[in-house]
């Protein structure tokens, strides 16, 4: 493919800027002018861009076509169930009656607001399984720090207070790990057997006293649901621990599965995954925590209850209620409200409980299909009836092509590229997950491109090696990106490095 | 791949030196891990430290890993340089690259050379 077409690089807005230019002109002022007091300046030098507001208009217009999103074409990026997000829901968290308030406001005069999160509430409590559920949490790892400090404030006040270890399967989501660091805790892995499912053995020598809980991501980062999820969990009971479900993969079970049911104590969901809330630099994500009802008490402050219930067919009156031994605040105010409460209750309201269990089935039918595709052209190594994803090897025996340059080459195909890397115990893993959202005709053509992929790798390895060559840009060179941190193309003149 | 003779092997992929007391990464491990961009030792010469324990961290462009300690014992000395040159961990993971040494160290649950280049070519698959 020869593209004769120049590349236009489009500069910075720095770059754009020009004295004097500007977007808004002020009228004179009609008071009298007095300097702003210099105490309170942080600092003089801020040389902020000067440009018309047409120029800036079309700088950011100009760079939106170079991005590739949901909207624009297949994405199946594994473990971010990067699922297209409808676009009713940009109406309805644009309604007046939402975006015209504020989170300090009387109760009185935000009860549509508060009956939408205590609808959104009770709706995540009956898709879950679980008693309780708060919204607070900003995204899916704040979810997990929230979740894990309930575990340990549950020990705590039971005076158990040697419990200080998490077990965590390797193939866990790496923000597991890092939640749990944030708290001080230490982590011990634990490996997985050769169907993918938790090495019942090696859990088992690692439950004691001293295991606060267990962190499952269930289906997990090999899209295969735990075939010993009860017998997990028992393990963990048994020797005193909390267990931890980690939801961001619950787009697999919506309808057929209730982790609260399963005996998993705590869960975080990411609306921003199952629920299309946009995210992938589109968010901010939202990351709900439920709890089994023992937890129920040390869930974060304030939780939108029921103050006064209504008279005959009046409405009830919504505020806030604090849970008797609350972990305290996650966030300043509620959580991401019209980002993320009102788009995954658009969401769910037009998809009801028939339509949920639709979007599990599509997504896992989607997923197996892809890899009933897949799996003669690129090695499954844990190859069997997946969930919402799988992952496949992006190798060849006798050849030096990775799953980097396979990743890469798909964009010239105008796909975006599967996860790659990740989860580390698969060698050049490619991580696919569709979603529900696509059809046949695009899970047939992707596929096509895959085997497609896989032939030239052999005839022509270098158009892999050297791919993408239809983007604006090449191949980039991420390890001097990751070892020479600079981060902007531009400093400020008296800038000086510390 | 590369398993000098003279050196002792852990199943998470460090060298431990016995004559030396030096520590590292494996061959193995830095092929693992592709190109390595940051390199941070977690202890200080004078610390004591636990085989199994963890005594830096290293990023790669694919992945983060903790490097844990192969014996038990007390640090004499850490390779300072390396921060500043993280892709010696690739260029010359068993010379130029070790991380830290360490003195009147009881070795863990060590392999040798042979058992280790093995264990290396099971998970090649």
């Amino acid at each position: 493919m020869t593209d004769q077409t120049p590349k236009i690089v489009e500069p910075t807005i720095f770059d754009l800027s020009s004295p004097g230019r500007t977007g808004v002109t002020f009228p004179a002022a009609d008071v009298p002018v007095a300097a702003l007091p210099p105490e309170h300046l942080l600092r003089s030098d801020l040389p902020l861009p000067e440009l018309a507001e047409v120029d800036v208009v079309r700088h950011y217009m100009r760079l939106s076509k170079f991005n590739y999103s949901v909207d624009s074409g297949f994405y199946p990026l594994g473990s971010c169930t990067m699922k297209y997000n409808p676009k009713i829901d940009e109406d309805t968290c644009r309604l007046p009656g939402f975006v015209y308030t504020h989170p300090l406001q009387p109760i009185e005069t935000v009860q549509g607001n508060l009956a939408l999160m205590h609808t959104l509430q009770e709706w995540l409590k009956e898709i879950s399984g679980f008693a309780a559920v708060t919204l607070q949490p900003a995204a899916g790892a704040h979810g997990e720090f929230t979740g894990v400090l309930m575990m340990a404030a549950y020990h705590k006040s039971r005076g158990d207070t040697k419990r200080t270890k998490m077990l965590i399967p390797d193939a866990a989501h790496g923000t597991n790990p890092a939640s749990v660091g944030m708290l001080g805790m230490t982590v011990q892995q634990i490996p997985s057997d050769a169907r993918g499912n938790v090495d019942l053995e090696k859990l088992k020598a690692a439950c004691d006293d001293t295991v606060v809980g267990m962190m499952l991501t269930n289906p997990n980062t090999l899209g295969l649901f735990d075939e010993h999820v009860e017998e997990v969990i028992k393990l963990v009971h048994d020797c005193g621990g909390l267990m931890y479900g980690d939801g961001a993969n619950l787009n697999a079970l919506l309808g057929i599965v209730r982790p609260g049911d399963v005996g998993f104590d705590v869960m975080h969901f990411n609306l921003h995954k199952t629920f299309a809330v946009p995210h992938g630099g589109g968010g901010p994500g939202s990351g709900p925590v439920g709890v089994a009802a023992h937890l129920a008490d040390f869930l974060p402050e304030p939780l939108v209850g029921i103050i006064e219930e209504g008279e005959g067919d009046e409405a009830p009156l919504f505020g806030f209620v604090k849970p008797q031994k609350s972990i305290g605040r996650m966030k300043a105010f509620h959580g991401h409200f019209g980002g993320g409460f009102v788009r995954a209750f658009t969401y769910i309201a037009l998809h009801g409980a028939e339509g949920l269990k639709d979007i599990a089935q599509y997504a896992v039918l989607n997923a197996n299909y892809l890899q009933a595709r897949l799996r003669d052209t690129y090695r499954v190594p844990f190859d069997r009836i997946c969930m919402h994803e799988f992952v496949a090897e992006g190798r060849f025996e006798g050849s030096d092509v990775r799953a980097l340059d396979i990743a890469k080459r798909l964009m010239d195909y105008n796909f975006h590229p599967p996860t790659n890397y990740f989860p580390l115990i698969v060698h050049e893993a490619l991580m696919i997950e569709p979603t529900e959202t696509e059809n046949k005709d695009t899970l047939d053509a992707f596929a096509d491109a895959l085997i497609q992929i896989a032939q030239e790798a052999k005839t022509d390895p270098d158009l892999l090696h050297n791919a993408p060559s239809t983007t604006l840009f090449g191949r980039m060179d991420e390890v001097k990106a990751a070892r020479e941190l600079v981060l902007c193309c531009w400093l400020p003149e008296n800038y000086s490095e510390a | 791949m590369n398993a000098p003779s003279n050196l002792k092997y852990a199943t998470s992929d460090e060298w431990f030196e016995p004559a030396s007391g030096k520590v590292g990464i494996t061959d193995y491990a830095q092929n693992q891990l592709s190109d390595i961009v940051f390199v941070e030792i977690l202890v200080e010469a004078g610390d004591a430290v636990e085989a199994g324990k963890a005594i830096a961290s290293v990023e790669s462009v694919k992945a983060s890993a903790e490097i844990l300690a192969p014996a038990t014992g007390t640090v004499t000395a850490i390779n300072k340089g390396l921060a500043d040159k993280p892709e010696t961990l690739n260029s010359d993971p068993f010379g130029e690259g070790w991380m830290i040494q360490i003195e009147g160290g009881a070795a863990g649950d060590l392999m040798d050379a042979a058992a280790y280049s093995a264990y290396c070519e099971s998970r090649a698959h």
